[in-house]
């Protein structure tokens, strides 16, 4: 089987076959990643462009790294040294990245389905790293891999999410992605975080996080959003971090040998206990590590010819 | 598919085959690849076999055996997936299913006997020797391959061959094993091109 799709812009379309095949791809290139020589010719003469309209070190490192590891040409847009500035649209800043023939386009935008507006108008294939609050498939395809490393299985893995869930685009494509593969999701936080209608994808929702940790197998935590305080979601950091924080107690109501995961950067002592992002039980930096192999699996699978 | 059986069989899907190798021949022929490798070596001192997945793979684990009962001796095995390092993935459409590459020694100072069934236009093998040295430096690569069927696009020559069966470029040659749930054989399969290698 093969991926037969032009872009990657949300894991809801994709089937649990697809997602199979991605996480599979991705265990050649940690094999590559852990070489004394740390590159492979399959994207010769490829051009991949990082186009980033947000900030973000993490995931533009992450694709920059993954796409020269396969022997690929990077560039670097951002917004701050581009025409943006000067008012040029999305679409007409990748057709002029287009014109110099970008083979793959890598978008992160503050907009939700920017990543979509922008396939539909170029030839290139279109990677979303992020779109507003809809997406980020590259994300969640990184947690699952490193959920699959630790060797858990998908069917009937208990996973709870937490914090905003409403203004987060990593939970709503893990949410996607781990119920397709059959796990259980729960999502946990206070009730103007929680989305209406969340189990219309198939997640839980819960209001207290002692009673959602009680035998997950998978701890996801969300960075809270310190920008967003004021806008009357909670009331003091203190508060949501004494409710919602993941402390050591907290993470032995989760089943024995749970894991802990978090997409960066992590704001310690409020989401998460300074002693539990650095104990065992900690997948962070795996996660940090197993994101280049991913998205050379990506990148690998949607660089076939146009 | 339309076409007259070549040899007489039971299954209807050997109805295309014609058989080049049988068990007993192929057999042989690994036993005397594994008595030619350590002539040529002078024993196992430094050697390492590295199986080209996913034939050669198979192949690579049997010679092994060979040497181990003719030496005693156990030589390191890896397996190697080319597809990262062929020539035709900026013309593909889709891009092939990637396996693992497994060389869990150092091949750096080693003689590395390459493994593969078939020997055809030599792209695998340019390919396979791209990655071997992204892994190391080798102090030397040999080739073994069941069948050398001729037809090379580059410069390359096998070290060891099972046996040299000449085609025509529109006959797709098969090596059969075991390993794979097939018995044990070689064809050549009509009227079905093979994708070049």
């Amino acid at each position: 089987m093969s991926l037969k799709r032009k872009d990657l812009l949300s894991l809801a379309p994709l089937s649990a076959e697809e997602i199979k095949l991605i996480l599979e791809t991705a265990d050649s290139f940690k094999e590559v990643t852990g070489r004394e020589i740390k590159k492979v010719p399959a994207l010769r003469g490829r051009t991949v462009v990082n186009l980033f309209f947000e900030p973000s070190t993490r995931t533009r490192t992450s694709f920059e790294l993954a796409a020269k590891r396969l022997s690929a040409d990077v560039i670097n847009f951002s917004p701050s040294s581009s025409s943006v500035v000067k008012g040029e649209t999305l679409l007409d800043t990748a057709r002029n990245i287009e014109a110099m023939q970008a083979d793959i386009i890598v978008l992160r935008h503050s907009s939700a389905g920017a990543a979509e507006t922008l396939a539909r108008g170029v030839k290139s294939s279109v990677i979303n790293a992020g779109d507003g609050w809809h997406e980020h498939p590259t994300q969640a395809l990184l947690d699952l891999y490193t959920i699959r490393e630790r060797g858990l299985s998908f069917q009937g893995l208990r996973v709870a999410i937490v914090g905003d869930v409403s203004h987060s685009r990593v939970a709503r494509s893990n949410i996607h992605a781990l119920t397709k593969l059959g796990a259980e999701v729960r999502v946990v936080g206070p009730p103007t975080m929680i989305p209406m209608g969340i189990d219309k994808l198939g997640a839980k929702a819960f209001y207290n996080l002692d009673d959602a940790l009680r035998g997950v197998q998978v701890i996801m935590m969300l960075r809270l959003q310190l920008e967003r305080q004021g806008r009357a979601l909670f009331p003091t950091i203190r508060e949501y971090a004494r409710l919602y924080g993941l402390t050591a107690e907290r993470v032995k109501m989760a089943e024995p040998g749970a894991i802990v995961m978090h997409p960066g950067p992590i704001n310690r002592g409020v989401e998460i206990a300074p002693e539990v992002a650095d104990s065992l039980s900690s997948v962070i930096l795996d996660q940090v590590a197993n994101g280049v192999a991913v998205r050379m699996g990506i990148l690998y699978l949607m660089s076939g010819a146009n | 598919m339309s076409e007259i059986p070549i040899k007489a069989s039971m299954t209807p899907n050997r109805q295309q085959e014609r058989l080049v190798m049988e068990a007993g021949d192929m057999t042989r022929a690994m036993t005397r690849i594994a008595h030619e490798i350590l002539e040529r070596n002078k024993g196992v001192k430094d050697l390492g076999l590295v199986g080209i997945r996913t034939g050669g793979v198979h192949l690579a684990h049997r010679l092994v055996r060979r040497i181990q009962d003719i030496e005693g001796v156990a030589v390191p095995i890896g397996e190697l997936d080319i597809t990262l390092y062929r020539d035709d993935l900026s013309l593909r459409k889709e891009q092939p299913v990637l396996r693992k590459t497994s060389v869990p020694f150092d091949i750096s100072g080693k003689i590395i006997v390459l493994v593969d069934d078939v020997l055809f236009t030599g792209r695998t093998i340019r390919a396979a020797m791209d990655g071997l040295i992204d892994l190391g430096r080798p102090a030397e690569i040999q080739l073994a391959v069941m069948v050398d069927r001729g037809h090379r696009q580059l410069p390359i020559k096998a070290t060891y061959i099972g046996k040299n069966i000449p085609t025509s470029r529109d006959e797709n040659i098969q090596v059969m094993l075991e390993e794979a749930g097939e018995d044990d054989r070689v064809v050549i399969l009509k009227g079905v091109k093979e994708m070049e290698r």
